[in-house]
Parts: C-alpha cells; structure tokens; sequence
C-alpha cells in the first residue's frame, strides 16, 4: 500500500534498531526478507495474528510460501480487480506484511474483466470443484506421509542390487526432502485457490450489513453467516465421545489430572474387551481429529494432539468429571441452528423492502454457499497437513543429528529451509564419499547463536505498523483476515494516555462484561492449570482449548478476528471475549484482577 | 356509572387507540398499551363526553364558542381579557352530580387497587387530524394530586386549560375550529421512579433499525428529558438482545417529587450512586423487551419513555410513561442497501471491482 505519507503515528522501517543483543539476526532469514530503503515509503503491519513470536530460521518458510500461493491467486489467476498480493519483510525476528494495491482505473477494469470471467467460473462450480479439493488435498497428506527418509546406513539396501533400481539412497534425502517442500508448497497454493473467493463472498455480506443495519457488530454478522456442523468442533467432540465410552465401559477410573497417557493406554490394553473397545475408538478418533496443532500451524511447535496426547486425556479427564457429576457436555447444536435461524429471519424482516430482502438472501446464500471450505479448510490445510508435514521434517532433523551436523534434531527448525536443503546435500554428499561432513565442525556454534538470538527477540514489542498510513485500505483479504480498516489503525496509532497503562483493546468478539482472575497460558498443553470462574488469557486459541471453555469467565487473546476460533466458542458458550488485543500474554500476570468488557473490546487490569 | 354518566370515566383496559376521539390521545395511547399487555401506572379517563357535559351545563348557548370566534388571532389583548372571563365561569360552576359521583367513583376504584397514592391529572386532547402531539405543553398537567377533591379539582382546571390565552390563541392562528372542540382528562397514578429514562427502538444516531438505544438516570424522567444531567447510555441489539454498550455516566443531580409545591425539585445525586450504573443487565434486558413488544404492537420504532418504580404493593417494576412513533428517521427516504442482481456472484464483482468503501 502505497500513500502519501499522513502521519507519523508508526516508525519508519528504517527506524527500526536492532534489539541490543541480537545483532546479526539478519543471517538467519532469506536477503530478500530485510527492509529496502524505499519500503518507507510503503505501509507494513505487524501479521501477529499469524506470527505472535519471533520466527525460528526454518519456520520463515510459513510465509515465504503461503505469500507465493496467496499472491499467484490474487495476483495472476484471478486477477482481483484492485488488489495484487501480499509482501512480507522481517525485522528483529517479526514478520510485517503489506499489500500491493491496483489504483490506476483503466487497470482495475481490465484486471476485473477477468476477474468476472475466471471467479466466476469458481463461483458458479463451487460445490463441484470444493469436492475436487478435498480429494486432492487427502492425496497430498498421504504423499507426505508416504514420504520415506532414507536412514543413510554404512551399506545401502541390497534391493538397490537385485531391482537393478541404479540409484543410491543418498539421492532419496534430496528427492524426499525437495517433495517436502513441493508438497508445502502445493498445500499453500490450495488453501489459496478458494479462500480469497470466500472471504470475498464473506465481505460482500458484511458490506450489506453494515450499510442496511449502520451499528451492526461484526459478531452478529459473524453468527449468520458461521456454520454449526464444522470441522472445527469435531476434535473436542471426539474427546466427549472417547469420555462418554470410557464411563460407559466403566473404565473411567483410569482417567486423570496427574495419569500419564502411555501409562494409561498400556493399562487399558490389559484390561480385555472394556479396554480394547475404548483403544479401537481412539484409534479411529485420533486419525485425524487430533492432528489438531496446539498452536496455529505456523511453528514447529506448535505440535499435535498426537505429539503430546497429555492435552487430550486431560480434556477426556475434565469430561469425565462433569459426566460423573451428571452435568452436561453436549454441545447444543439444535437450540445453536434455531438461534441462527431466528437472528436471520429478524434482520431479514428489519429490511425496508422486498428487494433488499432479495439482495441479503443472495448475499447469505453466498456465504453459505462458501462457508464450508472457509471453515474447514483451516483443518485440512493448517492442523492436518501441516503437523504431520513438521513431523517429517523432525526426521531429517534425526538424520542430520545422527551424523553430528547438529546437536538436537529439533536444531533443525534453526535452518533456514535453503540452508537445511544445503547441509542434507553436504551430509549425502559425505556418505558417499566415505567422509567426515564440515557440516559437523560449521553448525553447532551458529545454532547455539540462533537460539540464543531467537530466545532474545521475544522481548522485543513489536510496534503494530511500521511506514505512513495509507488513505484507504480497500483489500478485501486485509480486511477480512486481519480485521485490519482505517478505524483499526487509528486505534493503533492512538496515542497511548494514562488510562491505556492498564487497558488493552482488542476486538469484541463475544458480548458481556465480567469482573474475575487473570490466568495467563502460553500453551494449550498447560489447560490442566485452569481453575473454574478465571479468566483465560492465551496467545491464540484454536479447537484444542475447547476443554477448558466449560470453566472459565472470559477469554482475552492476543490474536484473532470475529470469526475466530475463540470468538465463535466464546458466543456459543454466552461469555464474553476479547480477542486480538495483541499484547494480552505479555501485560497480564496471572492472579491479577481483570475486567473484560465484551461489548467495548476493552480488557482492564484491576490491580 | 349507568343514565348520563356511562362513558364518562373509562378505565385503561378499555380504551383502545380508535377511542381517540372520546379519550383524547394520551389516553387512548395509555389504553392501548396497557390492553397490549403493557403496564402503565393504572388510571382512567376523564372522556369528553364529560367535558360536553360539563359545557352544555354552563353554556347552553354556545355563547364561549362565539366569543372565542369573534377574535381575532392577533388581537392578544381582547384574547387575554375574553378568556379569563371563560376560566372564571368554569371554576365558579358547580360540577353535575352524576359527573362527580363517576370521577369519584373512579377514583375509588383506583384507591381499591393501587392504594392512596398521588396522582397526576393530565390533559389528553383530541383534534380531527390526530396531531395532538402539536397541542403537546398548551394544556395544563398537575403532578402529585391527593384525595378525591383534588382530583375534581385537577379535571377541572384541565378543562379551563383548554381556555387558557396561550391554547386560544394558537387555536385561532391554525384556524381550528371550536365547534366539537373536547377534551379528555387523564387521571394516573404517579409513580415515583428509582430511576428513569427515554428509549428509542431504532437507533438515533444512524437509524439502523436493529438498535434498541436506551438512556437513563437516576429519579424522575424530567431531569433528562430538561438536560440537566449526563445519562447513563446503553445500546441494545433488538434481534439478539445483547447488550452491545453501556455507558455510565457521571450523574450528578436527580429529580424527586415536590408533594407540597405539587411538582418536582432538584437534588444532588448521593456521592456513591453518581458513577452507578442505573439499570442492571436484567432491567436493561427486560426494556428492550418491551420496546420490541410496543414497536411490534404498533409496526413502526417507537420513541418511549419509561420508569422503574414501586407498584401499589412497593414491589419494583417497569411502567411505560409514554409511546409514541419515532419521526425523525421516519421522514428520511433511505436508498436501498443493496438490490437483487441476475446470480448471487455478481455482488462481489460491485463490491471487489472498484476500490474504497462502497
């Protein structure tokens, strides 16, 4: 976004020093990533809805390449009339994006020609090619789980011999290692193909709303147009279910806060039928509906249920409980599908005329038409894929710690992808030479930096944008995605007065106000923390917290729209929430005091 | 109340909104919200069939009518003297028997269900186009009435109101005629509000019609509808009834019954009530209820006014003061948000093709 520089509420790039300590940052991200001279002339902001914490070396690959899927959709196949794609810069370990805007009039006529011609044609075979997706996309998980690294044993396999195969295994780390990345990258260009058609379909309705009822919040445009039946509630729903069996199998005893789930699976083993049924339901529950990253799918550890299953049997533990207090889990799908049914047809009925009434009805038609793929692809595509895809890398992190390149496989996220592809060649390269690899001598002392720098960077707070602010912000996938208009960033670029010490503004996602104590989680896998009646405050929540929605007050995070995961639990469990206030984890300690305003989207610290 | 008097004292419960022409319309109005299920303070009506009465006992010539034609709309002077003369005629006159024994009769009947409780008299006036609303302030109200005789009395100087310089004048500049000219008397329990306010079921700001927007302060209404405090605001969404805003206000004065001046006095707001909210979540919820029930009554936003107080048995409730239609967005054209187009899609193609807000 280019503009004519308005004020200087934000600092320039080039204003921006390194953290004291950290200097040399630089090395562990890609050239191209680092501030340009000219980009103080461009409008960036800060992606912590993605990208709360600094970005380990490998980990910058979740933007480089979803910005190449993103942008070749916008930008080249279907050619959004006024939008080009989305840029990406790092500074102290931060990931500041920025979009490129078509202005020129005569341009965004002939972009939108096509445009017509190509969203169209996706709009009019949405259900049609959504099922294609799907297909495609389980194809993809199970080429990436079918991917085999070779171990690089003193003496290759003698198949090598009798199929005559003519290739050495050392060929297979960089053919296996390259369809990782391939793989990654068609993930990103497949989440892409439909979302920015979504969201477009998702803004046209907020537009019309907006327009027709001026005060309507973005929650209860969110409420008409979010789905009830969608995957993101179906991991917590396996959890009730996997609780309800273990009660019904009488075998609930052996669930609990402090039990260790290995422990406990090798125990139901040997506890004949009862505990065999209860082992075959989580088998079938697990694949995949706990390949639920704790996280958001942009970090490598943000691992899986099934990485760390202390997060689900905790929850199952928790259920449990209620169910053996003969207190409710369900989830009331029914009473929630009347409530939307209801909240429609009043504000249909609000319209002044039969042709507004015809225009909403298309425009939520629209949303519905979309809504499953917006909802759901964020499982297939960030959960599913993407932790079993880190997990295979974990392999060639193993590998190279075998050959003593670095000290920890999980070393390897410290590697920029091109530097891991670089040192996987070196190591094939040392295998077959019979050699010792220099990777051995060069890493070790570079990694210990990195993590030590890494370590540094997440005290550094992140100034929200960076450059001047621009006229109007007419991308419909800033928007959408990030919440991000010209009020946002007026918010933004308040200047801070006295009170703004012990408030924090976010959006308000879920209405009511409540007074109650503070309890900070960084991660999903200390949920076993929570005591009834606080007040969650977390980084991001996704389905994996769902356990501990039945127990709190309130729920403040740092990241997160109205269609986020947190907002939607949060309207159906009638709490109030503020969500993206950005700096919640940081300012709050647990055990302080906290009022949540809902309405406002205004978290004060009593204390 | 049989013979002459039937029809002279109407309970609420049985006056509709088409009774307008014989109960004026603040009483039809408060008769409609109570047969709709809305509690008002409890009364009745003073019908003009009463105030005919009580005319053609005094006057079975027409000879007020004819002085008051005789003037003219300019002359204040003449308007001033004629119009005394009127008001003096109407306080030395003796009330009919029937008409007493029926607005005493109503009265003890409200006594029966509410209790001795002060009362208000108000003028509620009628006129052939239904813009009453324009005679609003012409004609007297007399606050925190007690006993049967005051309320004789009360009536009675509703009636003289209609002859006051002011309501004459204004008569004879709009040309209004005096034939069948009438007005009803309503005779309420006050009610000594906690606290009170103002309601509009559309929002004042924007019009958006799924806004309930309330405002409220501690006392009697008269301190906000006079702007003599910051009221408490709160904004309520209609469809889901959320409560999307509130707003406490610093509120430092409030309006309580003057019994002996018969009116109300200021007060300072008590120190530890003045950054209170004056409606609880509950009460805010159950407001809008009731707005959404009286705009679905009368299928249009409504502008209303409303207390919370002590009914007859000193339990707390909310009444409705007041209802009226909203006019001001009312009388805005508002281009349609958006219309149909020939496939759903096409909307994003307006909305994607051209940049900045639509």
């Amino acid at each position: 976004m280019t503009a004519p520089a308005k004020s200087n509420a934000f600092p320039l790039p080039s204003e921006i020093g390194d953290v004291p300590g950290t200097e040399g940052w630089q090395n562990m991200y890609p050239y191209f990533t680092r501030f340009r001279p000219e980009d103080d002339k461009v409008f960036w902001f800060y992606n912590a809805m993605h990208f709360p914490e600094p970005m380990p070396a490998f980990d910058v690959v979740t933007a480089e390449i979803p910005y190449q899927g993103l942008g070749a959709f916008t930008t080249r196949v279907f050619s959004f009339p006024t939008t080009l794609g989305v840029d990406h810069r790092i500074v102290n370990g931060r990931i500041y994006i920025t979009a490129y805007p078509v202005t020129d009039p005569a341009e965004i006529g002939r972009r939108l020609g096509l445009f017509q011609e190509r969203a169209g044609f996706y709009y009019q075979n949405w259900d049609r090619l959504y099922a294609e997706w799907k297909e495609r996309m389980l194809a993809l998980i199970k080429e990436v789980e079918d991917i085999r690294v070779p171990p690089l044993p003193e003496f290759d396999d003698i198949e090598v011999v009798t199929s005559g195969r003519g290739i050495g295994q050392n060929h297979y780390v960089r053919e296996a290692y390259h369809r990782c990345i391939e793989a990654f990258s068609k993930m990103w260009h497949y989440h892409f193909e439909f979302l920015m058609l979504g969201y477009g379909a998702y803004l046209v309705f907020f537009q019309f709303c907006k327009k027709a009822f001026p005060e309507i919040t973005d929650q209860t445009v969110a409420r008409m147009v979010a789905g009830i039946d969608v995957f993101m509630f179906r991991p917590d729903e396996e959890l009730k279910k996997l609780a309800r069996l273990a009660v019904e199998l009488g075998i609930d005893g052996k669930f609990g806060d402090d039990v260790d789930p290995a422990d406990t699976m090798l125990a139901l083993g040997q506890m004949g039928d009862a505990g065999r049924k209860w082992l075959d339901q989580m088998e079938k529950s697990r694949h995949p509906w706990f390949l639920m990253s704790t996280g958001d799918g942009f970090y490598h550890h943000h691992r899986s249920w099934n990485d760390d299953l202390s997060v689900p049997f905790s929850a199952i533990a928790r259920y449990i409980g209620m169910l053996k207090k003969g207190q409710s889990i369900e989830r009331p799908t029914e009473k929630l599908k009347v409530e939307r049914k209801h909240i429609i047809s009043e504000y249909r009925g609000l319209l002044s005329t039969d042709e507004e009434r015809g225009a909403f009805d298309q425009m939520l038609g629209l949303c519905h038409l979309v809504f499953p793929f917006v909802e759901d692809h964020k499982f297939y595509c960030e959960h599913w894929f993407t932790t079993i895809w880190f997990n295979k890398l974990r392999e060639f992190g193993a590998l190279l710690a075998r050959w003593g390149v670095i000290a920890d496989a999980e070393d390897f996220f410290h590697l920029h992808h091109t530097e891991a592809d670089l040192t996987l060649q070196e190591v094939s390269l040392a295998w077959a030479t019979g050699s010792v690899p220099a990777g051995r001598g060069h890493w070790k002392p570079i990694l210990k930096e990195r993590k030590r720098i890494w370590e540094k960077l997440k005290e550094w707070s992140p100034p929200p944008a960076l450059g001047p602010i621009p006229d109007d912000i007419a991308d419909p996938a800033l928007q959408m995605l990030w919440g991000i208009t010209s009020e946002t960033l007026a918010e933004w670029a308040r200047t801070p007065d006295a009170a703004s010490e012990h408030e924090l503004h976010g959006f308000a996602a879920s209405p009511g106000v409540v007074e109650g104590v503070a309890r900070v989680l960084k991660s999903a896998n200390d949920i076993g923390l929570m005591k009834d009646g606080e007040i969650l405050v977390c980084p991001v929540t996704n389905p994996s917290w769902g356990p501990v929605f039945g127990k709190i007050r309130a729920t403040v995070s740092d990241i997160g729209g109205t269609m986020s995961h947190a907002a939607i639990v949060a309207r159906e469990y009638g709490m109030p929430a503020v969500v993206g206030t950005g700096t919640a984890t940081k300012r709050i300690k647990t055990g302080q005091r906290l009022r949540v305003d809902g309405d406002n989207g205004v978290v004060t610290i009593l204390d | 109340m049989t013979g002459q008097s039937s029809g002279v004292v109407l309970h609420f419960r049985d006056i509709g909104i088409n009774d307008r022409p014989t109960v004026g319309g603040k009483g039809a109005s408060l008769g409609e919200l109570t047969q709709a299920g809305i509690r008002v303070p409890p009364g009745y009506v003073v019908s003009t069939r009463a105030f005919e009465r009580f005319l053609a006992g005094i006057d079975p010539q027409g000879s007020i009518r004819h002085a008051i034609e005789g003037l003219a709309a300019d002359d204040l002077l003449a308007i001033s003297r004629v119009t005394q003369g009127i008001r003096e005629r109407i306080a030395a006159a003796s009330m009919p028997t029937d008409l007493r024994d029926a607005i005493m009769a109503g009265y003890a009947a409200l006594c029966a269900d509410e209790g001795d409780f002060p009362l208000a008299i108000r003028s509620s006036a009628t006129s052939e186009d239904g813009s009453e609303a324009s005679f609003a302030g012409l004609q007297d109200t007399y606050l925190w009435i007690r006993g049967g005789d005051g309320v004789l009395h009360a009536v009675r100087d509703c009636w003289a109101s209609l002859y006051s310089s002011e309501s004459v004048s204004y008569r004879l500049r709009l040309k209004l005629p005096e034939e069948g000219l009438a007005m009803g008397v309503v005779v309420q329990r006050m009610v000594n509000s906690r606290c009170s306010g103002v309601m509009f079921t559309r929002s004042p700001l924007t019009g958006d019609r799924s806004i309930i927007a309330m405002e409220g302060s501690w006392g009697l209404g008269s301190a906000i509808v006079s702007g003599e405090v910051t009221p408490d605001k709160y904004v309520v969404n209609k469809v889901t009834g959320d409560i999307m805003k509130r707003t406490v206000s610093h509120k430092t004065v409030m309006h309580v019954p003057d019994l002996a001046a018969g009116g109300v006095r200021e007060e300072p707001v008590p120190a530890e009530r003045r950054d209170v909210a004056c409606l609880s979540d509950e009460e805010i919820v159950e407001l809008a209820r009731v707005g959404k029930t009286i705009e679905g009554h009368y299928r249009c936003p409504q502008d209303i006014e409303w207390a919370f107080a002590p009914d007859g048995s000193g339990r707390e409730s909310l009444y409705l003061l007041q209802s009226r239609p909203e006019t001001i967005w009312a009388n805005k054209d508002a281009n349609p948000a958006a219309t149909p187009k020939a496939r759903a899609f096409d909307h994003v193609f307006t909305v994607l093709g051209r940049r900045g807000k639509t």
